[in-house]
C-alpha cells in the first residue's frame, strides 16, 4: 500500500498536473466539436509524447481522452448532436432538457455523472483489471451477437414515440449497415458502384447528418429562439444538480458498473454501454414514463456509463494488449514506441508505470469536474445568447470541419449533407434518428458476430450448441427474454390484480 | 453582451487555429496512412517521423484516411501533389489483392500506384493460446490432418495477408482448415486468447504484443527473427512459405524519377539506423530494404504469388 502511496505521490508533480489540465482542457474542446473524435484527439498528441518520460506521455494521453468523452455529451445536450455514437443516449434526455429550459442543470448533471462514471471505472482499472480482463475473454463471437441483439431489443425500450417507426427506422439501420465490402467473406454488397460506398456508411458522419441538421433545419425555418433560457439567475445550478446526483446515487453507481463492465470488451464496448445502461435505467425507474422528455436520471444513466468505459476499455488494452476502443489502440501504439511491454507482467515489473498512469487518469477526471462545469457554463451561455444568424452558421461550419476530418474526404460532407435530408423528412414523419443510428451501428456487431460464430460451430459440428448452449450466451438471451415478454406479463398481472380487487 | 460575444468568438476562433496549426505547422512531408490511428502501418511511420527530422530537418506529418482496406485512400493518390511533398503508405497484399478480388469496383487499379520503397514486413505467424495442447508446429499439422476442417484459426479480414497464409498452407502442408476473419488484429486476438478458436494465423508482431499468454509456433519469414531466436521459419520445417505484410510508400503517377528517388534514398538512410532497426526488431518487425530500383521487380514477383493464390481461391480464372 505504501509504494501505491508513492505512486500517486509521484504523479502529482507538478509537470504531470498541469499536462493533465492541458489534457483535460484540450480534450474537452475537440470532444465538444461535432465529428472530431476522442481517437483523432490522442492521434495528433502521440508526437508530441515523445520527447516526454513515459508516464508523463501516458498521463496526458489519458487526460485528452477522458477530456474528449465528456466533451462529446455537450453537443448532445445543446443542439442533439452525438460526437460520438457513445453519447446517442445522452441525446435522449440531455437535449429534452435543454429545450425544457434547463440546459445549464443537464451541463452540471452531465458532468458530475462523468466525473462519477469516470472515477468508478479507474477504480476497477486499478483494483480489479486482471480478473475482469479473463472475463473479457469469455466473450467469443456468440456473446457479442446476442449483445448486440440485446442492445437491438432496447429499442422499444429507448424509443420515444410510436414503436412500429422505432422497428422500421432500426431495421433501415440495419440495411445501412449492410453496404460495402463484408467483414467475413470480402464480398461487395449493395455499393452500386460507387467506389466510395465499399469501405461501408462512416457512422459519424450519418450521425452528424441525421442528428444534427434537423435541428439546424428547424432552427432556420421556425421563429424563436434555440433553446430557452432558465429563469435561474447566473449560476451553474450546482446545488439543485448535486442534490438530484445524490437523490441517484445508487443509479449513478449502477450505470458506472454498467459502464465499467460493458467496456471491457473489446470493439463493442463504448458504444453498446451507455444503451444497455439507459435501457436499465428505464425499465427500473418509478419515472420511467419522464424518459426522453427531459429526465435528469436518464442523462445520469447515459452519461455515468460511457464515461466509465474509459477505465474499463484500458482493462484489455493493458492486460491483454488488445485495445479495448478505438483510442485505447492509440495508446498502445504509443506504450510500444515508448518500449512498454503490455500484459500482466506490466502489473507487476512495470507496475510503477501502471499506478503512475492510473492515478493519472483519476487526477484526470478530479480536474475534469471544476473545470468541466465551469467551461460548460460558457458553452451553455454562448449557445443560449448568441443570435440565430451566427449560430446557425457556426454549427453548420463545425459539422463540415467534423464530417471532413474523419477521412480527409470532401466525400464524408456530402454524405453528411445527405443523411441530414433523409433525416430531415424522416424527422417530419415521425422517424427519429436514433434506431437508425442504433441499428447502424449494432448491425455490423451482430452480423460479423453471426457469421464467425456460425463459422466455428460449423467447424466443430457444433452449430446450435454454440448459439445456445453456452453459459454467458444463455444468460444473454434470458435477459432478451425478459426484456421482450415483461412487458406482456406485467400487463396481464396487474389486471388480474386489479379484477381481485374489483 | 457583445463583448462577451466577441471574446467568445474570438477564443473559438484562435483555439482552432492553434489546433490546425499544431498539426499543419512547418508541413514538409505529408504522410498519408491509409488506415486509422493505431495500427502498424500508423506506428512504423511515427518510428520513421522522430529520425525524418533528425536527419533531414524536416517535419513528416502523418494524415490518416481510413477505409475501405486502404482503398478509399488509394483512390485517390493521384489528385494529391507530385511534387514529392505528399506520400502515400502503401500496402502488400492488399494493392494486389483487392483489385484482383474486386475487379473495377475496388476503385483503383494496382498500376495506379506509384510505389517507390518496401521498408519493411511484418511476416505472418501461427500463433496458439498459451495452454493449448499444441506445442509445436507439427502437433498442429497432425492434428488438422486428423481433424480435416477442425482447425480453426482466427485472422485480421478477407483476402488479407492473414488469409494467404492459410491458404498456402493449405496447399503446401496438404491440410484443410477453417480460417474465421476478423474485424482487425484485436478482435482475432480476443478470440485467439479466449480459446474461441484452435490458433490464430497472425504477425509476429502479435507475439510480442501478447506476450507469454500466446505460443508463436512457426513464422514465415526468410531467416527467424532476433525477437524469436527459439521460433522455427516454415522454411525450416519444409514448408517453402515467405509470407507477410510488406509495407511501403506510393506517389501519384506523374512524380518525377528524381523526386522519387530522393524520397527513396531518405527512407532507406532511416533504415540503415542501427537505432532504428533495433527498435523495429524489438517489435516483430523485420527491416527490409527494396527501393525505387528494385520495387518493380519485386512487386512482379508477389504478383504471381497472390495470382496463384487467388486462383485456388477461385477468384481469377
Amino acid at each position: 500500500m505504501t509504494s501505491l502511496f508513492a505512486d500517486f505521490l509521484s504523479s502529482l508533480s507538478l509537470l504531470n498536473v498541469s499536462l493533465a489540465f492541458m489534457g483535460v482542457l484540450a480534450g474537452i474542446i475537440i470532444g465538444a466539436l461535432p465529428g472530431l473524435s476522442a481517437t483523432m484527439a490522442v492521434a495528433v498528441l502521440v508526437p508530441f509524447t515523445f520527447s516526454l518520460n513515459p508516464s508523463s506521455a501516458l498521463i496526458v494521453l489519458g487526460a485528452v481522452y477522458t477530456g474528449a468523452i465528456f466533451g462529446g455529451s455537450w453537443s448532445a445536450i445543446l443542439i442533439n448532436t452525438p460526437g460520438t455514437p457513445s453519447a446517442v443516449a445522452t441525446t435522449f434526455d440531455g437535449y429534452a432538457m435543454a429545450k425544457n429550459g434547463n440546459g445549464d442543470l443537464a451541463m452540471s448533471i452531465s458532468c458530475m455523472s462523468s466525473f462519477v462514471g469516470g472515477i468508478v471505472g479507474v477504480i476497477c482499472l486499478a483494483l480489479f483489471a486482471p480478473p475482469l480482463a479473463s472475463i473479457s475473454l469469455a466473450f467469443g463471437p456468440t456473446e457479442y451477437f446476442w449483445l448486440a441483439i440485446l442492445g437491438l431489443t432496447l429499442i422499444s425500450t429507448l424509443a420515444e414515440g410510436d414503436n412500429i417507426k422505432s422497428l422500421i427506422g432500426a431495421c433501415f439501420g440495419l440495411f445501412l449497415s449492410m453496404i460495402g465490402i463484408s467483414v467475413v467473406g470480402g464480398d461487395m454488397r449493395l455499393t452500386g458502384n460507387i467506389s466510395f460506398l465499399n469501405s461501408g456508411i462512416e457512422i459519424v458522419s450519418a450521425m452528424i447528418g441525421l442528428f444534427c441538421i434537423p435541428v439546424i433545419l428547424d432552427l432556420t425555418s421556425l421563429k424563436g429562439k434555440h433553446l430557452t433560457e432558465s429563469d435561474a439567475p447566473k449560476s451553474l445550478r450546482l446545488v439543485e444538480a448535486f442534490s438530484i446526483m445524490f437523490k441517484n446515487k445508487f443509479e449513478s453507481l449502477k450505470g458506472s458498473l454498467i459502464g465499467t463492465f460493458i467496456g471491457i470488451l473489446p470493439g463493442a464496448g463504448g458504444s453498446i454501454a451507455s444503451i444497455v445502461s439507459y435501457g436499465e435505467a428505464k425499465r427500473t425507474s418509478k419515472k420511467k414514463d419522464n424518459f426522453g422528455k427531459g429526465e435528469p436520471e436518464g442523462l445520469i444513466a447515459s452519461e455515468t456509463a460511457n464515461n466509465a468505459t474509459v477505465g474499463g476499455g484500458f482493462i484489455p488494452t493493458l492486460c491483454l494488449g488488445i485495445p479495448g476502443t478505438p483510442p485505447d489502440a492509440v495508446i498502445l501504439g504509443a506504450l510500444l514506441i515508448q518500449g512498454i511491454k503490455t500484459g500482466d507482467t506490466l502489473f507487476t515489473q512495470q507496475s510503477d508505470i501502471v499506478y503512475t498512469f492510473i492515478f493519472g487518469l483519476a487526477l484526470a477526471t478530479i480536474i475534469m469536474l471544476p473545470l468541466g462545469l465551469v467551461m460548460g457554463r460558457y458553452a451553455y451561455k454562448f449557445i443560449i445568447r448568441v443570435p440565430k444568424e451566427i449560430l446557425i452558421p457556426s454549427i453548420i461550419f463545425l459539422t463540415i470541419i467534423g464530417s471532413y476530418s474523419i477521412q480527409n474526404s470532401i466525400l464524408n460532407v456530402y454524405f453528411m449533407f445527405f443523411f441530414g435530408l433523409i433525416g430531415w423528412v424522416l424527422n417530419r414523419a415521425g422517424f427519429k434518428a436514433s434506431p437508425i443510428v442504433l441499428g447502424l451501428v449494432l448491425g455490423g456487431i451482430a452480423e460479423q458476430g453471426f457469421v464467425q460464430a456460425y463459422i466455428i460451430g460449423n467447424a466443430q459440428d457444433a452449430i446450435l450448441a454454440n448459439f445456445f448452449a453456452r453459459p454467458i450466451s444463455a444468460a444473454i438471451i434470458f435477459m432478451i427474454l425478459i426484456g421482450l415478454f415483461y412487458p406482456i406479463f406485467k400487463d396481464k398481472f396487474f389486471k388480474k390484480k386489479e379484477l381481485i380487487h374489483d | 453582451m457583445i463583448k462577451l460575444k466577441s471574446i467568445i468568438s474570438k477564443i473559438i476562433a484562435s483555439s482552432i487555429i492553434l489546433i490546425m496549426s499544431i498539426a499543419y505547422a512547418n508541413a514538409q512531408l505529408t504522410n498519408i496512412i491509409p488506415f486509422g490511428p493505431g495500427g502498424e502501418s500508423d506506428v512504423t511511420a511515427r518510428l520513421q517521423q522522430k529520425y525524418y527530422k533528425e536527419m533531414f530537418n524536416e517535419d513528416m506529418v502523418i494524415q490518416y484516411k481510413p477505409g475501405g482496406g486502404g482503398a478509399v485512400a488509394w483512390q485517390t493518390l493521384n489528385s494529391e501533389k507530385n511534387d514529392g511533398s505528399v506520400i502515400m503508405g502503401a500496402n502488400l497484399p492488399h494493392i494486389i489483392m483487392q483489385p484482383m478480388a474486386n475487379k473495377e469496383k475496388a476503385g483503383y487499379t494496382t498500376s495506379d500506384l506509384n510505389v517507390f520503397n518496401f521498408f519493411h514486413y511484418t511476416p505472418d505467424a501461427i500463433l496458439v493460446e498459451a495452454s493449448s495442447p499444441h506445442k509445436t508446429f507439427k502437433d498442429l499439422v497432425a492434428f488438422a490432418k486428423k481433424n480435416p476442417g477442425k482447425l480453426t484459426l482466427s485472422g485480421s479480414g478477407t483476402y488479407s495477408a492473414n488469409h494467404l497464409l492459410t491458404i498456402q498452407l493449405e496447399q503446401k502442408a496438404g491440410i484443410k482448415t477453417t480460417y474465421v476473419p476478423f474485424k482487425g488484429t484485436g478482435a482475432a486476438n480476443q478470440a485467439l486468447l479466449g480459446k474461441q478458436v484452435e490458433g490464430s494465423a497472425g504477425y509476429s508482431t502479435i507475439g510480442i504484443q501478447l506476450g507469454d499468454k500466446a505460443r508463436v509456433l512457426a513464422i514465415a519469414s526468410d531467416k527467424r527473427l532476433p525477437a524469436f531466436p527459439n521460433v522455427p521459419t516454415l522454411k525450416e520445417l519444409g514448408y517453402d512459405i515467405v509470407s507477410g505484410a510488406y509495407r511501403g510508400y506510393a506517389l501519384p503517377k506523374s512524380t518525377s524519377t528524381a523526386t522519387k528517388k530522393k524520397l527513396s534514398d531518405r527512407l532507406m538512410k532511416i533504415n540503415a539506423d542501427k537505432n532504428f532497426i533495433k527498435t523495429m526488431e524489438d517489435g516483430g518487425y523485420v527491416v527490409v530494404n527494396i527501393g525505387h530500383d528494385q520495387v518493380n521487380k519485386f512487386m512482379a514477383e508477389q504478383k504471381k504469388i497472390n495470382e496463384s493464390i487467388a486462383k485456388s481461391l477461385g477468384l481469377i480464372k
